[in-house]
């Protein structure tokens, strides 16, 4: 039966069942189930997934000032944001300051870390979504030669490197197995590619995965430690001693160079390699223009990497920071991360239990306290579900609201709320990309759009890398090595009771953090992540989320291979909580699942 | 990681999630491996977390690996298992709904398809209990899994003409590979009982 949500979207759920389900350990699940109608088209969607049952059960009792740490460990893709938004949530609570340098140092590793999670997100995941690796095999490199060098100046493009990489690409396939490229959906119908493209991306497929290990070494530089870089809440742990005589691992003019030279090469694959390859793959998607969803109504972003230290205000925030609600890309809401009204989550469909799930709590006051029970129409059991019942709790993902409004997060978000604030460096871009397609700037509101504009982001952050590396050598010059400020320091000098909230734009999109402390330990914690925004279930009024929304009305061209709902979900780029990691023999997951 | 002789370069890697119980097995090892021994220069030793792809770099700079991690072989709750060489799983899986399910395997078949997989592999795996206790201790079975677990990490140095030297001063607080209260001992007293 057809029904009409308040933000809009039609559902019917009276058609085929399909249920996508990686069978990822029941933790880290993200799981799709929707509806078909008799031309397989999608009518109803509902996905489910699973975030971490509240830091705050792990975090209460500890020293705010170690909580960067325990986040850091949430996700292992994630890992530095989710530092950076804690130790600014802390600095708010306990109105803290940190010095320029240590803004500067943030900004660009928060910026590597946007470069890095978007080129590998699109190579190592979302691009064989477009790029049928198979019929690569069949390409002309003479042809893929003239391919690359029409649609870039970068200078690795000789038909004879497409020749040798076609060469090792089957033996791969000779061998019997793809490598890394088995089991997906090659020959799909939903593949556009020639084959000369294919093979273009997939040269630089591995290009990307070669390149990605240089960006992180900014990490080592400017975070000492690594895979696992250190923070410091009232600045940037690492010292700058210019003349490099002093303090060991201190930054120098030597280790300022170094990073100065991955920031060019870093702009350089960017410009030459991933923006092009997501203009010609564009080209040739130019019809396929599903999986806008919300991101045509309500979209937000909270806003990111300050031209100055401690002013996270929307004028000095360089990425776009509002809201934008129902289509009116007019007028761009204000947001307030401590008001109660604003930001609140909803549990009436998650796995979750409130003392009135009709309404919302505001990550200050929440509460996680699991309530996993499947509604009468779910089938299968607890242990082994068949098929959810949307009308009942159905994810372990709850569902943020601003002002009670589903909005979607993520580039696509940011570049709308910029576009509609009249930003040049995020306007101009995406209408020049747009001509070169030729397409109307609603096809931004696709899942095509999402793709593109992580691209274009990805351009941006690693040309900001460089302003605001040149902003940081220029101030050391200038005599200023200042990197923390510890005069509050000792807990001593903290009220008895303080709250405060934390927030960047995380590659995927808006992230908050929120904390109480009461005699200078935590006593509330809570995050609420870009994939729970995204994931979200349905709240208690019937608005659905942003993936169920961009999946609806999708054609299915084979929904036993649903290709379709993989790419438009990873189009989020979505984080699931990292615990997949277990080794296995040939790959197949943990059996055995624990209820509460 | 790059010393001026011909010996061999050995990477000391602990993955997995310490938030999550037994899921935490391989970094713990590493953690309490870096406690109580002393390496030679060309052996590094890394808490990888959960890293995925950014681990590749450290990967193709090392002629033999070792990887501590929980593992999945359908043993009792607490077995310790070798796995080497071409045993060792290395494979990706394109149908993943998302870069966060990226898999230690999935870092050696990236290192591999670079060509710069390490030449000698050791997984020191040791089967879960219980993955499911978000912010549990790793359990019984498993914990004591430990020391076992090192010294077979041992064995293998010492078999690639890199023994450690049991440290006899003890490691300041300040050189451990997890401060800010994560690291084991701090970690659990507070864990939550389950």
């Amino acid at each position: 039966m057809g029904i009409l949500t308040p933000n809009g979207f039609e559902l019917d759920n009276s058609g085929k069942r399909v249920v996508v389900d990686p069978l990822t350990r029941i933790e880290g699940r993200l799981r799709v189930e929707v509806n078909v109608d008799s031309e397989n088209v999608i009518r109803n969607a509902v996905s489910t997934g699973t975030m971490w049952r509240g830091i705050e059960t792990i975090l209460r009792g500890r020293d705010p000032r170690d909580a960067w740490a325990f986040t850091e460990r949430i996700c292992g893709v994630c890992t530095g944001t989710h530092a950076l938004t804690s130790v600014r949530a802390v600095e708010n609570a306990l109105d803290i300051t940190i010095p320029e340098n240590a803004n500067s140092i943030r900004n660009i590793m928060h910026l590597c870390l946007q470069v890095h999670d978007h080129l590998v997100h699109f190579y190592h995941l979302h691009a064989l979504d477009w790029v049928d690796v198979v019929s690569a095999l069949k390409a002309d490199p003479k042809a893929t030669s003239a391919l690359a060098q029409s649609v870039s100046s970068w200078p690795v493009s000789s038909p004879g490197y497409f020749k040798d990489l076609q060469v090792r690409l089957t033996k791969f396939v000779a061998s019997g197995q793809l490598g890394p490229f088995k089991n997906g959906y090659w020959g799909h119908a939903a593949y556009k590619l020639p084959p000369e493209a294919n093979l273009m991306a997939v040269a630089h497929y591995l290009e990307a995965l070669d390149f990605q290990k240089e960006i992180v070494k900014i990490h080592t530089i400017y975070g000492g430690k690594n895979p696992h870089p250190n923070w410091l809440v009232g600045g940037v742990p690492c010292a700058i001693n210019i003349d490099g005589t002093g303090a060991v691992g201190a930054i120098n003019m030597e280790r300022l160079n170094l990073v100065s030279s991955i920031i060019d090469r870093s702009i350089e694959f960017v410009d030459q390699v991933y923006v092009p390859d997501v203009t010609a793959i564009g080209s040739f998607y130019k019809d396929w223009l599903y999986g806008g969803g919300l991101s045509g109504k309500s979209v937000m972003s909270y806003g990111d990497i300050p031209e100055n230290a401690n002013d996270y205000s929307t004028k000095s925030l360089k990425m776009p920071r509002g809201v934008i609600l129902n289509g009116n890309l007019k007028e761009v809401l204000p947001i307030d991360h401590g008001d109660p009204e604003q930001i609140q989550e909803f549990v009436a469909h998650s796995w979750y239990k409130y003392p009135d799930e009709s309404r919302g709590l505001h990550p200050w006051d929440g509460v996680t306290e699991p309530n996993f029970q499947l509604g009468p129409n779910a089938k299968g059991t607890k242990t082994d579900i068949k098929e959810l019942d949307e009308a009942a709790k159905y994810s372990w993902i709850k569902a943020p609201r601003w002002r009670g409004n589903a909005v979607e997060v993520g580039p696509l978000a940011r570049y709308i709320v910029g576009y509609a604030q009249n930003k040049a460096e995020f306007k101009e871009p995406t209408e020049k990309l747009l001509k070169t397609l030729d397409l109307p700037v609603t096809a931004l509101f696709s899942t095509l759009g999402r793709t593109a504009a992580r691209a274009l982001e990805c351009q941006w952050a690693a040309h900001q890398m460089r302003y605001f590396q040149d902003k940081l050598v220029a101030h050391i010059k200038a005599g200023d090595t200042a990197t923390a400020n510890v005069s509050k320091w000792r807990p001593e000098s903290w009220p008895k009771a303080a709250k405060g909230y934390g927030f960047t734009e995380a590659p995927r999109g808006a992230l908050g953090h929120w904390i109480k402390i009461k005699h200078t330990k935590i006593d509330n914690y809570q995050c609420v992540v870009p994939t729970t925004w995204n994931g979200s279930p349905r709240d208690p009024k019937g608005n659905i989320g942003a993936f169920e929304a961009s999946l609806l009305d999708t054609p299915m061209a084979d929904p036993q291979r649903p290709l379709e709902i993989l790419r438009t979900i990873h189009s989020f780029d979505p984080c699931l909580a990292c615990s997949t990691h277990v080794m296995a023999p040939d790959g197949h997951e943990m059996a055995t699942v624990k209820v509460r | 990681m790059r010393p001026a002789d011909d010996r061999k370069r050995v990477l000391v890697l602990g993955i997995g999630n310490i938030l999550w119980a037994d899921e935490g097995f391989g970094v713990r090892v590493v953690e309490e491996f870096h406690r109580r021994y002393a390496v030679p220069d060309n052996v590094t030793i890394i808490d990888g977390g959960t890293q995925g792809l950014y681990l590749v770099n450290y990967l193709e700079q090392a002629d033999c690996l070792i990887v501590f991690d929980a593992i999945d072989y359908g043993l009792d709750p607490g077995e310790l298992k070798l796995v080497r060489d071409e045993e060792v799983p290395k494979f990706t899986g394109v149908k993943k709904m998302s870069l966060h399910q990226t898999g230690f395997q999935e870092v050696l078949s990236a290192a591999d398809l670079l060509g710069r997989c390490p030449g000698q592999l050791a997984l020191i795996g040791c089967q879960p209990l219980d993955l499911e206790d978000w912010g549990g201790p790793v359990t019984d079975p498993v914990r004591t899994q430990i020391a076992p677990a090192i010294e077979l990490a041992c064995e293998l140095l010492a078999e690639w003409g890199s023994p450690p030297q049991l440290r006899t001063t003890p490691l300041s607080r300040s050189e451990r590979l997890l401060a800010n209260d994560i690291d084991h001992p701090s970690y659990e007293m507070r864990a939550r009982p389950a």
